[in-house]
């Protein structure tokens, strides 16, 4: 019994699920009513769905993000801005250029779709070239494109807000017909679940850990670094578009100006709040995908306490401060010596 | 204690890590103005005793008195151990590449203007006035990088003197100078003995030793075996304390000779070159031949197996094995060709510590499969469990992170690792530096087994007797150029025909 409890507090997702259980409980105490799920004109409704359907977009970036940062003990902070391009892309090839309401597409939708995850693709790819190849710092790199993908959006958009109104286009930011649960959980199961199985089933893994530890090492041992880091900047970017055409389909528009927006700070702390190391190496995308649903949950929890929109980062960045201080090494180290002392000092009394 | 003299004791010390007991009841004692070796092989405790009087490790018990400082001493951080006056110079220099030499020397410590501002007058003077005393010849004001890790080990001690330290411990220091840069700092180390320093000297140079240290304490797996005055423990006795058995003797190794009538070239590589670092070379190597680089530090010896392999690029000349031309883009290549590199910086270019030993000993083997046709786990532990077990590493476990494992075990892996991969020609660059003697025969042992089994082998060691003891034919460098070449049939190798080759004399 002891120690199963020993294994499972040793293991690297202890720490990132205990801090989704603590936000899970506030609420129970707070308002029950956030567990209630009901179901309504066929569609399951209720706050956890909600968690689990606003926090795809975050969970599918932590994927890409967690990559990121284990190869090169970098973060990705274009992947906003790649959001809102790739958005962009779409919906203005599917409505042609310079048209701002369509009900009918140009060209199929599943060809828009692609063309916007093929944007972030370049992005990732172009973002990985300067990383990689170039060996310019992560950050210094990404911030190109931080700054201009989100404006490149807006000139392919004919500076205009672009509406598809063409229902199909609606479904994957929505509901599929006959489907009660949002289809956004669907997108960021499948994007985890490629993304894991392909870790599983390859080298990669290890291959990325090794590159992020040392990677002269890693090259002398024969691994191609700078290919297995330009590929981790390539799948960030791709997923970054799968989330952006997520976010457009919510709103069947492409708002260059607000989708994504902020996302890539909400990402680069799902991977930290994962329990992820921001220096790389080794890493853990379970962790990540739990940092970004606690992180929606964090958002819903306060907007259902009715928490105004313009206050609740303030009660965010706490949590998250709490959150981040306890899984960090100094912490642990001093709750360990804390509990070391409260055993020694219980035996002098017993003695 | 009744004894005089005494600057620091060190008793019953114990220190666990999780799964290991690092120090068991390990006690060291240290008097004014010694020289005191501490030896054992790798694991034995050296490093963590005196990580333990540093405040890097805190002990779990055990009793340290200073002379000078009242009760029982307890060091948080190496900050605390300076404060009473033990400074340290690591293996490894710790000090920052990217600040100049006088930065390096006075940070945290800098002299201060009236309006406490940075004086850097004052200090790249006292910094210049340093470094003329110790005889060092460096510009203060050029960034550390600029000099050479021999340089810059200097520069560590020189810091560590200047802060007026009662008890001074050098941790392998020797390990990457040669041997002018050794006698300059055994003269530093009788310099600083005369004023009354006490020196704790951690080597495994036995040469080294003799040459310089009153004393010796040997450890061995976590426990003190003994403190000995030099003029009492001969080098047999000495080695043998340090292994707890009697030493198999290195001389039996017996060479692996080529039958010339049966001899088969491996690889030949001509007119190869890399810019900067080593002039267009001619090479040849036969099946099952072990053949030496000799030659002083920075004479093109790595630069040579380097642009061998391709972990530096060549820019001219052609390379063929089994009579196959390659064309080397990356290490990967050379590795699909048959060869394997184990690189002589070990902590920059060969570990990967915070993966486990299980994945770095596969890790080159599952790079030459490539990223698709990934090992299966059972595989992975079968060949990882073999290695571990024919090169006898010492690990909790394979799944133990590397960068835990002792410097000697740490090597071991990594030549598991190359091993893994079953290669065609091992190249060997210092695969015996910093790491104890009982391992360096096992390597020794290792490569002229695998020799007679038929690899072709590539020697590089600064201990000319490693050499002498493995090689059937060695090459001189001379900077950057190869400039003869010996051959055990023609000649007898000896130390002085080899020296002075390297030195340029006649043949």
């Amino acid at each position: 019994m002891k120690e199963t409890w020993e294994k499972i507090r040793k293991s690297p997702l202890f720490l990132p699920i205990v801090s989704m259980v603590l936000v899970l409980l506030i609420n129970l105490f707070k308002d029950a009513g956030f567990f209630a799920i009901g179901i309504n004109n066929g569609i399951i409704s209720g706050r956890l769905i909600d968690v689990l359907n606003r926090g795809s977009e975050i969970a599918i970036l932590a994927v890409g993000m967690t990559l990121v940062v284990a190869v090169s003990a970098g973060t990705d902070i274009s992947v906003g801005s790649v959001m809102a391009l790739a958005a962009c892309g779409c919906c203005s090839l599917l409505a042609g250029y310079g048209v701002t309401s369509v009900t009918e597409l140009k060209y199929p939708m599943i060809v828009g779709m692609l063309f916007g995850v093929l944007l972030g693709a370049v992005c990732g790819g172009f973002n990985g070239f300067l990383v990689a190849k170039m060996k310019i710092q992560p950050m210094v790199a990404t911030l190109i494109l931080f700054t201009a993908a989100r404006a490149i959006g807006l000139l392919v958009n004919a500076n205009m807000i672009v509406y598809i109104r063409y229902k199909p286009y609606s479904y994957l930011g929505n509901f599929i017909p006959g489907c009660p649960l949002p289809t956004p959980i669907f997108a960021a199961i499948v994007v985890i679940a490629v993304v894991a199985l392909f870790l599983r089933n390859t080298a990669m893994g290890t291959f990325i850990q090794a590159v992020g530890i040392n990677s002269r090492a890693a090259r002398i041992a024969g691994i191609n670094s700078t290919v297995i880091c330009w590929s981790c900047y390539l799948v960030c970017g791709i997923c970054a578009g799968i989330a952006g055409i997520v976010a457009s389909s919510r709103i069947y528009s492409a708002d260059s100006a607000n989708i994504g927006l902020n996302y890539e700070m909400d990402a680069i702390l799902s991977v930290a709040l994962g329990g992820n190391s921001l220096g790389g190496g080794k890493f853990n995308l379970a962790g990540s995908v739990i940092g970004a649903y606690t992180i929606q949950a964090i958002t819903t929890t306060l907007l259902a306490m009715g928490v105004s929109t313009d206050q609740a980062p303030v009660v965010k960045a706490i949590i998250v401060v709490l959150i981040v201080v306890i899984q960090s090494p100094i912490f642990k180290e001093w709750m360990a010596a804390r509990k070391a002392k409260k055993v020694s000092a219980g035996k002098e009394i017993t003695a | 204690m009744a004894e005089e003299n005494v600057l620091i004791t060190m008793r019953d010390i114990v220190k666990t890590f999780p799964g290991v007991i690092a120090l068991d009841h390990a006690q060291l004692t240290l008097r004014k103005g010694e020289i005191h070796a501490l030896m054992g092989e790798n694991g034995a405790g050296k490093s963590t005793i005196i990580k333990c009087l540093t405040g890097v490790y805190h002990r779990d018990s055990g009793e340290v008195h200073m002379e000078g400082v009242e009760g029982n001493i307890f060091n948080r951080n190496t900050m605390d151990a300076q404060n009473i006056g033990i400074a340290t110079v690591y293996q490894e220099v710790n000090l920052c590449p990217n600040l100049s030499v006088a930065e390096n020397l006075f940070i945290g410590r800098e002299p201060r203007t009236a309006i406490r501002t940075i004086d850097w007058r004052k200090m790249n003077k006292q910094a210049q006035k340093l470094m003329d005393d110790l005889d060092i010849q460096v510009d203060v004001t050029q960034t550390l990088e600029n000099y050479s890790i021999a340089i810059q080990q200097m520069i560590a001690i020189a810091r560590a003197v200047d802060m007026e330290c009662k008890a001074l411990i050098l941790d392998e220091p020797t390990s990457s100078l040669d041997d002018k840069e050794v006698e300059k700092l055994f003269k530093l180390m009788r310099q600083l003995k005369a004023k009354g320093v006490g020196i704790i000297f951690v080597t495994h140079f036995l040469e080294q030793v003799y040459e310089v240290c009153d004393r010796i304490t040997v450890m061995r797996n976590g426990t003190f075996v003994g403190e000995y005055k030099i003029e009492e423990l001969p080098r047999v006795k000495l080695v043998a304390a340090m292994l707890g058995k009697d030493v198999d003797d290195l001389a039996a190794i017996e060479k692996s000779e080529i039958d010339p009538k049966k001899a088969e070239t491996l690889l030949t590589a001509k007119g190869l070159s890399h810019k900067g670092t080593i002039h267009p070379f001619d090479f040849e190597i036969e099946k099952g031949e072990v053949v030496g680089l000799a030659g002083l530090l920075g004479s093109g010896r790595s630069e040579l197996v380097r642009c061998l392999y391709g972990a530096d690029l060549a820019q001219t000349g052609t390379e063929t094995i089994d009579g196959k031309e390659l064309k080397i883009k990356n290490p990967l290549d050379s590795i699909k060709a048959g060869m394997a590199y184990l690189p002589d910086d070990r902590k920059a270019d060969g570990c990967i510590a915070g993966l486990s030993v299980r994945e770095n000993i596969i890790i080159a083997l599952q790079a030459r499969y490539g990223l698709f046709k990934k090992i299966p786990m059972s595989k992975q532990i079968e060949i990882a469990d073999k290695y571990i077990k024919e090169l006898n590493v010492k690990t909790a476990s394979r799944e133990t992170l590397l960068g835990q494992l002792s410097g000697g075990n740490q090597q071991k892996v990594i030549l598991g690792r190359w091993l893994a991969t079953n290669p065609k020609l091992l190249i060997l660059d210092e695969p015996t530096r910093g790491i104890d003697i009982g391992t360096k025969t096992e390597i020794q042992k290792k490569v002229i087994e695998l020799a007679k089994k038929g690899m072709s082998v590539i020697f590089i060691s600064s201990e000319l007797d490693e050499m002498i003891r493995t090689c059937t034919r060695m090459l001189i460098m001379r900077d950057g150029k190869k400039v003869g070449e010996l051959t055990s049939s023609e000649t007898e190798l000896t130390q002085g025909v080899i020296m002075n080759a390297i030195a340029g004399g006649e043949k």
